[in-house]
């Protein structure tokens, strides 16, 4: 079996990931990105939002099998493993702000999903 | 310091435990050594349940204290040691052993006398044959027990409480049953006449012959001395081979008297109201003691004597000053129930009495002459308001405007429950454990107990006989409705409701979807909790793949892969082995396949074998080739059945007295796939030494020789809880049957992730309720509930087989959408004892510019 990879430097910033309706609605999907574990999600809106795939509390690479659901109206991803909520905008824990997993800048382009850099926390 | 002292105890019954325990619980145990010193073979035993031993499954399910030693320094035990002589001078006792007749002597500061009471046998000639029984320890038991087995019919001698509960006993061992009683009703002290005729009447109907105001003249016998009857005055002989005396008790006062100290006149140790007796090192309590010359024949009272003494020991206030001598029972299956001045001896009280010969129900109140306070009463054939008018008589609040609504059916006017409201502080609401309203509403208020399990634990209210738990159940419902506490049974915040009201809102309107009950009945977009809930009731009722499309999203961690995730994002693999039952090609499948795919492989807990460290995208392979080789999912991913443990059974077993491993099968065939609020596991046992397990199980199914016990509500886990007896002796279909309506009642009205055991005990009317329903059918909801079971039946399908016949389903079984085969990188093992462990990462991975293909095979 062969891979065939993604590279950053071809697509200098955007990597296209998969068509949307790949990603299930109120779902994610895991995507590789410059060898990293991203996690791809659409909310109830249809925004498409990239989080690290990596739950911090159980350190393993999760959070796109996790249920979405909404808390006080904003999408949130429950981590698989122990059901921490991450806010799918900003990738901040809901019950522990300190916690914060990275989030990628995402769009999408004529049904095609296009992650960009990884965003640095304001 | 001053030096240590020694307590010693004689007779380790109900009381002296209880006392044993007081004086750990308060320290009394930092100044004294105890000694504790029982003549029986076994620690204390539940005597008020001893009639439950026939339908136990061992002794010890009876025990207060099981291990038999307290774990305790200071507190020793010794059984099968008799106290033959108390010497007051030299302050000792002299024990001797029960079993090999040594005597020794034992020295104590203080000596407490808990050596309760022994049966009366009247001087009837013929007594001694035998045959002839009483009716008050294990042992006893045990003999009748082994009687009943040669013999057809058997009498009870005495018609009072006790005697009904040995009569009791003789009908569940199968005998033809008479009562015998010299007075003209049956439980006179408690009951009147016509309370003592209605239930007669409801004995009569299960097959008791009762003989009301007849004197025995003589126990008869064959030449072999084995007795077969009994000679009655002025009525015709009674045919029996088994004879039970139940004809009162007498305290056990002989040590007392033998070494001088004050008896009463009707027997008993005498004691003030600290249960002090005429010496000042002695105390007692309990039967064989009479505080103020009067010996209490309940437990209740006893209870409390033993914690006088603690108290005194430790210059406590405290005071015995009588007792209530209230009592609710089910004798026989009829409710009966006598409290207060149940005979209206006060000057001027009134009587109100309701009695419907039909029904077969009996009440009467005792009300002041101004109809303004109720004094006592009697209740037979329906004692449901007794929770609520016993505490009105010992509180003395004022009775309603009609008190006679109060003991009228409720279709007649009558109200039931609530009332508890107006109880004071006070009141006291279990006799048993001598708990108050107050110290219930403390539990609530201040030791965050939410219901009525918690209660429970925290004050022991309702752990005795039971009666009080509907009125502790109110008190908490009313406290929350006062304090404006809803008891908050939300699901989450996008569900208003229970998740046995959501089961119900899907049957009733037969939604098919999350998205159409959520628009109906939820708010938002649902989360964690919902989903997964409603994903639950969804495949319960309709059973379609969990992994259909509009489903998918909603599924808990494990089912969304149909595998048990790891710590590593991995997953474990467990194909269904019925009944741990598996042949040797079998095992090599799955040897094979742990081996291909560098699976980590274990024997579970549940008899079957589980393969971990598979990777997300390996599972469709996996599972092809375990599917192919006629495995299907076990399910160990699934709030549903996992297995049904079974032991060898009568198929090997020298002692098994039925099949257990096809009972197993055959039952976990059945249930298979079946998604419920929590998991369910079933054992099946070939016979009473249970090698399966099966009371630690959800359903526990145990051989008997006419069939099958069935118990339900066990578990291991944080809160491990023995499976109770819910009917016994039952054939393949009927036991079937049961578990259908047991399961699907469940299925139906349990919270989420609440087991069977704590739904059990959050019904109201525990297991009662769930036999009521189940083995009663009182809701006429029998056929329903089987017919649910099988439909779901026959709607089961292998979801794994399922799911790889789907392209649309496998297509999620890919480590990453853009590279569906790349392993994902976070993902790495060491070797441990020759086979794989994960090795765990502190930070993300990030792949170099080259990437691994293929994961370890
Ligand atoms: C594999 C196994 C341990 C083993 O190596 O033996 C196991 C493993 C897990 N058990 Fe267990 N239990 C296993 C037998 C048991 C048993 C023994 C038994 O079934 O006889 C018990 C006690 C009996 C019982 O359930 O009452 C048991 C009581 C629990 C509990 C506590 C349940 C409770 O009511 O308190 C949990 C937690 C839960 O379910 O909420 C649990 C949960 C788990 C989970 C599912 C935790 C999780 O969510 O990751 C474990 C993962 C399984 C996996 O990844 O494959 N496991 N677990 C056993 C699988 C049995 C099987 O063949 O399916
Ligand atoms: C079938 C049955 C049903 C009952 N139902 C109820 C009920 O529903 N409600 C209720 O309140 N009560 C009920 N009772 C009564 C209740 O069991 C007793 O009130 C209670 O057991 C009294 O406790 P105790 O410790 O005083 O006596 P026991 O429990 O009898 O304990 C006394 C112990 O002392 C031992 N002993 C005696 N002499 C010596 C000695 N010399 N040396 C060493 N040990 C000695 C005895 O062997 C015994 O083990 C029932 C009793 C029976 C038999
Ligand atoms: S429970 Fe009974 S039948 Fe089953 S293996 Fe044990 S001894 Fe044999
Ligand atoms: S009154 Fe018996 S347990 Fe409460």
């Amino acid at each position: 079996m062969t891979a065939i990879l993604p590279d950053r430097t071809e697509t200098e910033e955007w990597t296209e990931v998969c068509r949307l309706e790949q990603v299930p609605a109120e779902g994610g999907v895991a995507a590789l990105v410059g060898g990293e574990a991203v996690a791809i999600f659409r909310d109830h809106l249809d925004e498409v939002h990239a989080l690290s795939n990596v739950c911090p509390f159980a350190r393993a690479s999760v959070l796109s099998r996790g249920i979405v659901g909404t808390r006080g109206g904003v999408p949130f991803v429950a981590s698989p493993m122990l059901k921490q909520p991450f806010r799918l905008s900003d990738g901040v824990c809901l019950d522990d702000e300190a916690v914060r997993v990275d989030t990628w800048d995402v769009k999408v382009d004529a049904g095609v999903v296009l992650v960009g850099a990884k965003r640095t926390p304001a | 310091m001053s030096q240590r002292e020694r307590l010693v105890v004689v007779g380790h019954g109900m009381v002296g435990h209880r006392l044993v325990q007081a004086a750990i619980e308060r320290g009394l145990t930092e100044r004294y050594d105890v000694v504790v010193l029982g003549e029986e073979p076994r620690a204390a035993y539940d005597r008020v349940a001893l009639t439950s031993y026939f339908s136990a499954t061992c002794a010890e399910e009876l025990s207060l204290l099981p291990g038999g030693s307290y774990d305790h320094d200071a507190v020793e035990l010794r059984l099968s040691t008799e106290v033959v002589a108390i010497d007051r001078d030299a302050r000792t006792v002299t024990t001797r052993d029960k079993v090999c007749g040594t005597e020794t002597t034992v020295a104590y500061d203080q000596l407490v006398l808990a050596t309760g009471a022994a049966p009366f046998v009247p001087p009837v000639p013929g007594r001694e044959h035998e045959g002839v029984f009483v009716y008050r320890t294990i042992e006893d038991l045990d003999a009748i027990r082994e009687a009943s087995h040669t013999a057809t019919s058997g009498i009870v001698i005495g018609g009072g409480l006790l005697g009904l509960e040995a009569a009791n006993a003789l009908v569940q061992l199968g005998l033809q049953t008479h009562v015998v009683e010299m007075a003209p009703r049956l439980m006179p002290v408690q009951l009147d006449q016509a309370g003592g005729s209605t239930l007669v009447r409801h004995i009569e109907k299960l097959g008791v012959s009762v003989h009301t105001g007849v004197m025995t003249e003589a126990i008869t016998a064959d030449e072999a001395g084995r007795v077969n009857g009994l000679a009655l005055k002025d009525a015709a002989p009674v045919e029996a081979q088994v004879v039970v005396f139940s004809a009162g008790i007498r305290p056990r006062d002989l040590l007392a008297r033998e070494c001088g100290l004050e008896v009463a006149d009707r027997g008993g140790v005498l004691v003030d109201d600290q249960c002090h007796s005429s010496d000042e090192r002695i105390w007692a309590i309990g039967e064989c003691a009479a505080p103020a010359g009067r010996m209490y024949g309940l437990v209740a009272p006893g209870y409390d004597m033993a914690e006088v003494v603690v108290d005194a020991l430790l210059d406590g206030p405290g005071r015995f000053t009588g007792a209530d001598m209230s009592t609710k029972l089910k004798l026989l299956g009829v409710d009966v129930a006598s409290f207060g001045d149940a005979f209206a001896t006060t000057e001027g009280s009134l009587e109100l009495v309701y009695s419907d010969a039909v029904a077969g129900v009996y009440k009467k109140l005792v009300v002041t002459e101004d109809g303004s306070r109720l004094l006592g009463g009697i209740l037979v054939g329906d004692a449901a308001a007794y929770g609520l008018l016993r505490p009105m008589v010992s509180s003395g609040i004022p009775l309603p405007e009609n008190p006679e609504e109060l003991i009228l059916p409720a279709s007649r006017g009558g109200s039931t429950g609530s009332g508890v409201a107006a109880l004071p502080d006070e009141a006291q609401i279990c006799s048993c454990n001598n708990v108050s309203k107050g110290d219930i509403v403390h539990a609530v208020e201040h030791d965050g107990c939410e219901d009525v399990a918690s209660v429970k634990k925290c004050t022991n209210a309702g752990t005795t006989c039971g009666s009080c738990v509907t009125s502790v159940k109110a008190i908490i419902e009313d406290h929350f409705a006062k304090t404006g506490r809803e008891v908050n049974r939300a699901l989450c915040e996008h569900f208003a409701v229970s998740r046995s009201e959501l089961f119900e809102i899907v049957a009733i309107h037969g939604y098919r979807t999350f998205a159409d009950v959520l628009e109906a009945h939820g708010t938002g977009r649902g989360c964690d909790i919902c989903k997964p809930t409603v994903a639950s009731i969804l495949a319960s009722q309709f059973n379609e793949h969990v992994l259909e499309g509009r489903h998918r999203g909603l599924q808990d961690t494990n089912d969304a892969f149909l595998a048990n995730i790891q710590k590593n994002g991995t997953y474990s693999v467990v194909p269904r082995i019925p009944g741990g039952e598996v042949t040797p090609e079998g095992l090599i499948v799955i040897g094979e396949v742990a081996r291909d795919f560098g699976l980590y492989t274990k024997i579970t807990g549940g008899q079957r074998i589980d393969m971990f460290g598979a990777r997300l995208e390996d599972l469709p392979l996996i599972w092809g080739r375990l599917v192919d080789a006629g495995f299907e999912s076990g399910h160990a991913y699934g709030k549903s059945l996992r297995t049904v443990k079974s032991c060898v059974g009568s198929e090997w077993c020298r002692y098994g007295v039925q099949e257990s491993v096809s009972m197993a099968i055959r039952l976990e065939l059945r249930y298979r796939g079946l998604r419920s609020p929590h998991k369910l596991k079933g054992g099946v046992s070939g016979c009473a030494r249970e090698c399966a397990e099966a009371r630690g199980k959800d359903f526990g199914v145990i051989a008997t020789d006419k069939g099958w016990n069935l118990y339900v509500g066990g578990n291991g886990g944080a809160t491990p809880a023995h499976a109770q007896l819910l009917a016994g002796d039952l054939d393949d279909e009927t036991l079937v049957r049961y578990l259908d309506r047991f399961l699907m009642y469940y299925v139906r009205t349990a919270d989420r992730l609440q087991r069977t055991a704590p739904w059990i005990d959050s019904l109201d009317g525990g297991l009662d309720r769930v036999k009521a329903v189940v083995v009663d059918d009182v809701l006429g909801l029998g056929s329903e509930l089987e017919r649910e079971m099988d439909r779901h039946v026959a709607s089961y399908f292998d979801e794994w087989k399922a799911t790889l016949e789907d392209p649309e389903k496998l297509s999620r079984f890919v480590s990453f959408v853009n590279a569906p085969g790349v392993p994902d990188p976070n993902i790495s093992f060491t070797t441990e004892r020759d086979q794989i462990r994960p090795v765990n990462h502190d930070e993300p991975v990030v792949l170099g510019s080259t990437i691994p293909v293929g994961g370890p095979r």
